[in-house]
């Protein structure tokens, strides 16, 4: 690289090698009709799927239509707070923004009475005991922090049942 | 579902980004924060302002960083009637091209006039004002104003 002659007032500064440049995108989020539902059931400690007129399955948190039979779907279901986990992955990677102590794990739980599961925290079990098929309850915040979003949730955590068998999502499945 | 139990919520994604300078803009940048402005000499001599690590024409290195004024000539301008988020200014202002003394080519920046569009005009002579707590940063020219007036 060419050496670069600077005017004589920069010559006992230190230099500028870096700058900030953080972008930031401002968005008002509306969920639609049926996940608020959802979210302000939520809010009273229930957890309301979404039954499918045409398939039966139970969809939680539910978008208001099935992927399946492309139809509008709005009969609510109440579940359960417990559930069982399909599917899981320990975090051994830290991340910006990320605001817990690794490892941890996020598991897919599939709540008592629905027919797909949903994403979840798993805490007050050491990773490498969380097996798939593992019984769970969901460990909700004070009632006077409930409020229509999912950190209602604190986390789920083990529940003292036996394991049950887990059929995958897709199993049986013909087109 | 009736209309009013439809939750809408705020939603804010930030990215954290820096990026390098490399040891052109570096200097502008550095320059900026000592309170001043510099530019860097072309291949054909023209004092580029801010200044380009290569030649705009020739592609060739350039190296010899040179200072500026920091007032200039406004040789071109848009006024921004309702400043966004972000802006430098939250009033209306004019975003100019403004051609610094010993520069020959103008660089971009806000104008304030008190948010009076009438007081813009190509050709005007404005000054920059400088923030007293400086980073390195190209906001730390708050804006240019007319030369002789301090807003």
């Amino acid at each position: 690289m060419s050496e670069i002659t600077l005017p004589s007032r920069l010559d006992d500064v230190e230099l500028v090698k870096s700058i900030r440049t953080p972008a930031s995108l401002s968005y008002e989020y509306m969920p639609g009709y049926e996940p608020s539902r959802f979210l302000q059931g939520v809010a009273q400690k229930k957890l309301i799927g979404l039954r499918c007129p045409v398939c039966t399955k139970v969809y939680v948190p539910a978008r208001g239509c099935c992927p399946t039979d492309g139809v509008a779907i709005s009969d609510p279901v109440e579940l359960s707070d417990n559930g069982t986990v399909t599917s899981f992955c320990v975090v051994n990677v830290a991340f910006y923004g990320q605001g817990m102590e690794i490892p941890y794990t996020a598991g897919l739980i599939l709540l008592d009475g629905a027919d797909l599961p949903m994403m979840c925290l798993l805490q007050e079990v050491d990773v490498k005991d969380v097996r798939i098929g593992m019984r769970l309850e969901a460990v909700w915040v004070d009632d006077a922090d409930l409020a229509p979003n999912l950190e209602s949730i604190k986390y789920f955590r083990p529940l003292d049942e036996p394991d049950v068998e887990v059929v995958q999502p897709g199993a049986g499945v013909t087109w | 579902m009736a209309d009013g139990e439809l939750l809408t919520a705020e939603l804010i994604i930030e990215y954290p980004f820096s990026r390098t300078t490399g040891p052109v803009i570096g200097a502008f940048f550095t320059a900026l924060r000592e309170g001043f402005i510099v530019g860097i000499k072309g291949a054909d001599g023209r004092v580029l302002v801010p200044p380009f690590e290569y030649d705009p024409v020739t592609s060739e290195a350039l190296t010899e960083m040179v200072e500026v004024g920091d007032a200039g000539e406004v040789v071109s301008w848009a006024w921004v009637k309702d400043p966004l988020d972000g802006h430098p200014l939250d009033r209306p202002f004019a975003f100019a091209l403004i051609k610094l003394d010993g520069a020959d080519t103008p660089m971009l920046h806000a104008v304030d006039t008190g948010g009076d569009e009438s007081a813009v005009s190509t050709g005007m002579r404005v000054a920059a004002q400088w923030r007293d707590e400086r980073e390195g940063h190209i906001n730390d020219i708050e804006c240019f104003v007319a030369e002789g007036a301090s807003a």
